[in-house]
């Protein structure tokens, strides 16, 4: 089944093609890898579907709903949640606060009930810290949950992250280059989080530069240069697809 | 007809001094992004060095009336790029790297200080410039009465823009503050001294704003402590009209504004001319926040 | 620790207050607290949210006319004018800042700036005939609870205090639920939290229309303490002063208090340094960005409950 389907994508900056008539579909249960050299347009897609740029052209459908150009905050409700490349945590905030912030969305307490703390709002409250505090010990971090987000070590700051992401209840989790920064043992944790991720029954599209993670994790994978799409399918085929190799070439070669 | 023509004329006087203060608003805001809420105070001090020097000093008086003038313009202009400069480092330069709204915050600290230093300095009362500065024989132009004063503040207002304009055009230092505009980073790994760039514009920012602060003066004859808020604000309209970071931009909002403001205090009410800018900013701001000739930009995620 | 004592030693002192104090002394300290509420309604949008807003003022004068027209021309008691007066000011602000809430934070400053201005320019040329234009609003009546009438020093010092401090008790209420952090977040990194399923633009308004509301009803306070409102009382350095008293407060409940009372109530103390306390305020407004950037009293961390299980890495 299709989860995600995005139709001739085109975004334009002032005159430049970031992302040409892009179109791939994401199917339910699978890991996803949208792989490239840098520049190629994969985190421009990746805000395209999660609602923060509004493409010039082409239709993105989420669970057979098109979410074109949606608010960001509407789109995470649906049931899209993401992590940010050049990490976006709220780094005065503590760990358990920032993983609360993702859940903020399912919760439902209404204006009056949060000023005057109804039994309601209480039980809500408690019910939201105790599942915030179960994303923080999925990801290992529960240990953690007082500290700052700002105080974290750079490969913990990721995972709470996915943490967050992971809070709002999402079917579709979009992961912008998620090893960014990480160590070999961190890599090799994160590749079993990403699988154990999978299995809750979380739908995973990724953006990575680590072949032998991608390599690892995804069963399909999406090749974009300079804006456009060059090779779609089952990992081992893109991977050894002629224009693929040729992109990487002299960009990145030492990464294969 | 002939009082369409007396506004315009009116409105382009005005609206040269907004661009020369606009100026400082967008050379500031090019090079390190920041809103200088300052800047409207180091004009009101330029007009109340002016005057000082003018009265008590009696410049005006010691040499030749034009000369007499040109000496003050320049001094003034000397001075308060000096405390431009000083502002910089005290207030702007230790925040380069803090977020920034701290630098803004920093510049409304700066500017309530500014203020009430001069109203300290000087008291809270309105100052006359003298009289006999304001030429008073008016000019003919095709059957139509302009004051000469307008015209010399026009002629002034253009001479420094096109001054400016060429500075930054023509010479190794002005491509250095358009490399520093674009790119802080970039620029610094070309070679380009940063500090010195940036010092370099809280020197001309401030020394035409000291420039349009003498000439308010001796073109309405009236200034007092609180009028750079005003002032500033208008010439910060001006400098987002034509779209902020862009020079040409703020010269042609500065005249825009001046304009639109003669015209609807003459034909709407004079009582709702602030208003009108203010509303006016307000509009440009929802409509095309990058003014007329900015480009928009992307926002980096 | 530290922090609970000396809101408790400040909530006693402030409770005994007028004991000790003479008329005059008693009318500074309503004065105060009015601007307390004022700043506290203020740091809704600029200490939780980081909604830049210099034009609070704007939202006072309109809570104060808004009572002021309907005690003198509809004849209400001012008592019942409070809660209109505060939705007419929120109205007011949810409707001028709907079109500009995107705006940028120095943007967004010069925006409110224009606000206030139009406001007072509005309120001197009279709109709607009701404004009286320059001269303002005579005759406001006192307010009167229960029957009795409220018109001394003291019986004002509790009515603004009581206001304030059940004010602060519901912020209190707010800063601890969902509300709170999604403002705590949007202050943080507004992308990120829309990114997180926060509606950015929804909760800013609120924000907005709340603080806002908070001030409307202060200036139905201060329109019947006053008797007169005139547009001068509403002026933008007004703004400046409630804007600067935020920022430097850190933010927090506590700190908004102790900035008020540096801001508006030692100046009267050190009377012949009045002239000059606006130029102490812009220098501390500097050094406090260059040294202190998270303010006086920033808010603690929130605490919270967690299960036993993960409570073993608690430091």
């Amino acid at each position: 089944m299709t989860l995600l389907t995005v139709k001739d994508l085109t975004k334009i900056f002032g005159g430049l093609i970031a992302v040409n008539d892009v179109s791939f579909d994401v199917a339910k249960d699978s890991v996803v890898g949208l792989i490239g050299p840098n520049g190629a347009g994969k985190t421009t897609v990746f805000n395209c579907i999660t609602g923060n740029y509004r493409p010039e052209q082409g239709v993105i459908e989420f669970k057979g709903a098109d979410i074109t150009g949606m608010a960001p905050n509407r789109i995470v409700k649906m049931g899209v949640a993401r992590t940010f490349q050049s990490i976006r945590l709220f780094p005065r905030m503590s760990a358990l606060e920032n993983v609360l912030a993702g859940r903020h969305c399912r919760l439902k307490s209404g204006f009056l009930a949060c000023m005057l703390h109804t039994p309601a709002q209480r039980r809500e409250e408690k019910a939201a810290i105790e599942r915030c505090m179960d994303e923080l010990e999925f990801v290992g971090l529960s240990h953690l949950y007082a500290d700052m987000g700002g105080a974290l070590a750079y490969g913990q700051q990721r995972l709470l992250e996915i943490a967050r992401a992971l809070a709002s209840d999402p079917e579709l989790l979009i992961l912008d280059e998620p090893a960014g920064g990480m160590n070999d043992q961190e890599t090799a944790g994160l590749v079993e989080l990403i699988s154990r991720i999978r299995e809750r029954g979380v739908t995973i599209l990724l953006i990575e530069h680590d072949m032998r993670l991608v390599m690892k994790v995804c069963q399909k994978l999406i090749a974009l240069e300079h804006g456009a799409l060059i090779a779609q399918g089952d990992a081992e085929t893109v991977r050894n697809n002629p224009d693929v190799i040729t992109a990487y070439l002299g960009v990145d070669d030492e990464k294969w | 007809m002939e009082q369409f023509f007396q506004q315009l004329f009116n409105g382009l006087a005005v609206g040269g001094i907004y661009a020369l203060v606009a100026l400082g608003y967008t050379m500031v805001y090019g090079v390190l992004k920041l809103i200088n809420f300052a800047h409207g105070d180091l004009f009101t001090i330029g007009s109340y060095l002016g005057l000082t020097m003018l009265v008590s000093w009696n410049l005006s008086g010691l040499l030749p009336p034009f000369l007499g003038m040109l000496v003050v313009f320049v001094m003034v202009s000397l001075f308060v790029a000096l405390i431009g400069w000083a502002l910089e480092r005290a207030a702007y330069r230790p925040l380069r790297n803090a977020s920034r709204l701290s630098a803004v915050v920093s510049a409304l600290g700066a500017s309530i200080f500014f203020e009430n230093a001069i109203m300290l300095v000087y008291g809270a009362r309105v100052y006359v410039y003298p009289d006999f500065l304001r030429p008073d024989f008016v000019l003919n132009i095709f059957g139509v009465a302009i004051p000469a004063m307008r015209i010399i503040v026009i002629t002034v207002t253009v001479a420094l823009m096109f001054g400016l304009w060429g500075f930054i055009q023509r010479t190794k230092m002005g491509a250095a503050i358009r490399a520093v505009a674009l790119d802080q980073g970039a620029a610094r790994l070309m070679g380009i001294n940063v500090d010195r760039v940036i010092s370099l514009v809280f020197l001309i920012g401030p020394a035409l704003g000291g420039a349009a602060g003498l000439l308010i003066g001796v073109y309405y004859g009236q200034i007092d402590f609180t009028m750079g808020w005003n002032y500033g604000l208008k010439a910060f309209t001006a400098a987002i009209l034509g779209g902020i970071g862009n020079i040409p931009g703020a010269m042609l909002g500065g005249f825009l504004l001046g304009v639109t403001e003669a015209f609807a205090a003459a034909y709407i009410a004079v009582a709702w001319k602030d208003a009108v800018a203010f509303l006016a900013l307000i509009l440009i701001l929802i409509i095309r926040p990058t003014g007329i000739l900015g480009e928009r930009t992307a926002d980096k995620l | 620790m530290k922090r609970r004592v000396f809101s408790i030693v400040l909530a006693g002192v402030i409770c005994v207050l007028p004991l000790f104090c003479n008329p005059y002394w008693t009318d500074v300290c309503v004065s105060v607290g009015l601007f307390a509420l004022l700043s506290l309604s203020l740091n809704v949008m600029l200490g939780q949210a980081g909604i830049f807003n210099m034009g609070h003022a704007a939202f006072f004068a309109v809570g104060a006319y808004a009572a002021a027209i309907l005690n003198t021309v509809c004849q209400w008691p001012i008592f019942l004018t409070m809660i209109p007066a505060g939705i007419a000011a929120g109205v007011f602000a949810l409707a001028v800042a709907r079109p500009i809430i995107h705006l940028r934070g120095d943007y967004l400053l010069v925006v409110t700036i224009g606000i206030v201005e139009i406001v007072r320019i509005a309120l001197i040329n009279d709109v709607f005939g009701l404004t009286g234009g320059a001269n303002g609003i005579f005759n406001i009546s006192r307010p009167s609870l229960f029957g009795v009438k409220i018109y001394k020093g003291w019986q004002f010092y509790y009515l603004v205090w009581g206001v304030t401090a059940v004010s602060m008790l519901l912020f209190y209420g707010l800063w601890r639920s969902r509300f709170g952090r999604a403002l705590n977040c949007i202050k943080e990194d507004d992308i990120a939290a829309e990114g997180c399923g926060i509606n950015v633009v929804g909760y800013k308004l609120a924000a907005f229309s709340l603080g806002a509301f908070w001030a409307g009803m202060a200036g139905a306070i201060y329109a019947s303490k006053m008797v007169t409102i005139a547009p001068e009382s509403f002026n933008f350095s007004e703004s400046v002063l409630l804007f600067a008293a935020v920022i430097l407060s850190g933010g927090s409940q506590l700190g908004v208090l102790c900035s008020v009372f540096l801001f508006f109530g030692l100046p009267e103390v050190l009377r012949e340094f009045s002239d000059a306390r606006m130029l102490i305020f812009g220098l501390a407004m500097m050094a406090m960005m260059i040294w202190r950037p998270q303010g006086l009293l920033p808010p603690l961390p929130r605490r919270y409950r967690v299960a036993a299980a993960a409570g073993d890495g608690k430091k």
